[in-house]
């Protein structure tokens, strides 16, 4: 067994872009900033560069620490010299996407035009964006074609376009805990956390920046309906019961139940720092996403162009991604010849299990990565 | 194991270069790795034992973690050339559901199994004791096996099915046995097809 370490201290650099983006939607970015981070070493051939992909609210902190916060990047278990994607081996790269709140250009950000933020006015900005987005710093940073790109949940979409849009740039993808499109009730939960940011007084439109204010109580509403789906329902019986806080009922609307207490905790933690416009338009490039609409719906068809080798992993108690969603990307990569592999891991975590270091999960991820040629 | 390798060659034997390959409960991923090197199959396997799930992955094979009790119903009719089941047949509850499957999705359907009519399968019975051979390792009380049948069973569930044989081998160990295979055969290899006269 390998001893596992951590990166190290990681200090995020700024990549800005003068070349206007097009976008799905039809408008333009005219110039942006990405940030991002790097972990090991880039091989003289150009050949170890491996992708990390974030989904809803993830970074380009991806492993390591800050050196002034001492933030742990949110898949450090997954990345690091002796972990399952070994820096000693592939140099690791992570993006924050256009439309974030950690530094790359969003709705926060200045914009050029008006002086003023973004807010509302940020264009929409879909997976298929972001992608072209990662693909000019991919040619800033030297590098031809990923080893592997990788992603969990939205990332793991951003893992499966990458195949599509730039298949000969892509040798592996690794699409974990991911759909090939969202169902309508997947569409509905994050309907409900955006109505839940839209209809708080204080979001102005988008523009509340300038007012001073922030939308805490409907973003933290929104992390709250998001909690609920990343878990399962087994974990949170678990975790939380029915366990009382007054250990018996003293009919109020205060946190009385454990559960009420935590996803309280956790919405406005999250409405501390996250920003409600990138939580709107992360989730509708979340429900956008579909790259077989433009095939009649046949995703076989779809992936006609991929010529990336797949694996897909999914895990037994994620209803938000539930399995089955990942078998219609396993079967339509099958049916195109694609070489894939796809496990269904047993955890009890829900979605958030993805994040985790089960054994049997980060034992497949470690045997397929070390196969992967340079 | 040299039975093993015999197994394997016979299936290769059946199967054209470059065919698409599925094979049901692959284990480790050693013959579709073995069929891959004689064969150059475009091969997947399905497998459900998560141990083995991770073998598959360290030997670079294609794998499929599915419960193929459940059927095969994510797979395309016809798509594969050849569906193999090699030594798990007995070990699955829902046999002519599964055989209706591999003839689905697959051409031809390859299928081996142990012969439990064995005559040293019968001494032990005779002598008071189930069989446990080379082929049978395990004890009653331990064994994965829940289908006990003989080649003249599968034979009779053929022809009940509708499913063509269009070849069969028989085996003691490595020996290639013709005569007699149900009494002295310890491993039966059959290629499959869709009965020309079946219907739907």
């Amino acid at each position: 067994m390998k001893e596992q370490q951590s990166v190290g201290i990681v200090v995020p650099q700024t990549a800005h872009f003068s070349d206007p983006l097009p976008l799905k939607s039809g408008g333009v970015l005219p110039q942006y900033d990405l940030v991002y981070e790097t972990y090991g070493t880039l091989n003289a051939a150009r050949s170890n560069a491996v992708l990390v992909c974030h989904a809803l609210s993830g970074s380009h902190h991806v492993a390591g620490r800050h050196a002034d916060s001492g933030a742990e990047g949110w898949w450090d278990n997954l990345v690091g010299p002796g972990k399952p994607l070994d820096t000693r081996r592939f140099f690791v790269i992570g993006v924050n996407n256009l439309g974030g709140c950690y530094g790359s250009s969003g709705p926060n950000c200045i914009n050029p035009a008006t002086g003023k933020p973004w807010g509302a006015d940020f264009p929409f900005v879909t997976v298929e964006d972001w992608v072209d987005a990662q693909a000019r710093l991919a040619d800033r940073l030297g590098i031809e074609r990923f080893a592997a790109v990788v992603g969990g949940s939205l990332g793991g979409m951003q893992a499966l376009s990458w195949t599509l849009q730039y298949p000969d740039r892509v040798a592996h993808a690794l699409v974990i805990a991911s759909a090939p499109k969202l169902t309508a009730q997947n569409i509905a939960f994050n309907e409900v956390a955006r109505q839940a940011i839209l209809k708080d007084p204080e979001f102005h439109g988008g523009h509340y920046y300038e007012h001073g204010v922030v939308p805490t109580r409907g973003l933290a509403l929104a992390r709250m309906i998001g909690h609920i789906t990343y878990l399962s329902d087994d974990a949170m019986g678990q975790k939380f019961g029915r366990a009382l806080r007054h250990d018996k009922p003293v009919f109020s609307y205060d946190v009385e139940f454990e559960i009420e207490s935590y996803l309280r905790y956790q919405g406005d933690k999250f409405a501390g720092f996250f920003d409600a416009n990138t939580y709107l338009l992360t989730t509708k490039a979340l429900d956008y996403y579909d790259p077989a609409f433009a095939y009649n719906g046949d995703l076989v068809a779809a992936l006609g162009r991929a010529r990336a080798d797949y694996l897909v992993v999914s895990f037994s108690t994620d209803w938000r991604f539930a399995p089955s969603r990942s078998r219609e990307i396993v079967y339509a990569l099958m049916h195109s010849d694609r070489r894939v592999s796809y496990t269904e891991i047993d955890c009890p975590a829900g979605h958030d299990s993805f994040l985790l270091d089960d054994p049997q999960y980060h034992g497949v991820l470690r045997a397929y990565i070390d196969n992967i040629r340079l | 194991m040299s039975f093993q390798r015999y197994d394997y060659d016979v299936i290769a034997n059946w199967i054209e270069p470059g065919e698409r390959i599925l094979d049901l409960g692959c284990g480790d991923g050693s013959l579709l790795r073995y069929l891959a090197e004689v064969r150059q199959v475009r091969g997947y396997g399905v497998e459900k034992d998560p141990e083995r799930v991770l073998a598959c992955a360290r030997n670079g094979i294609n794998v499929i973690q599915i419960d193929m009790e459940e059927g095969l119903a994510g797979f395309d009719d016809g798509f594969f050339d050849h569906v193999i089941m090699s030594l798990s047949l007995q070990a699955m509850h829902n046999t002519q559901g599964i055989l209706k499957e591999m003839l689905r999705v697959g051409r031809e359907a390859v299928v081996s199994f142990p012969n439990f009519a064995y005559w040293r399968h019968r001494q032990a019975i005779l002598n008071g004791h189930m069989p446990v051979s080379k082929n049978l390792p395990h004890q009653w009380y331990n064994t994965p096996n829940i289908r006990f049948f003989t080649i003249a069973d599968f034979d009779d569930l053929c022809a009940q099915e509708g499913i063509a044989i269009r070849e069969r081998l028989a085996f003691d160990e490595d020996k290639v046995i013709t005569d007699e295979p149900n009494f002295l055969a310890s491993v039966a290899l059959y290629r499959l097809g869709r009965s020309e006269t079946a219907t739907g």
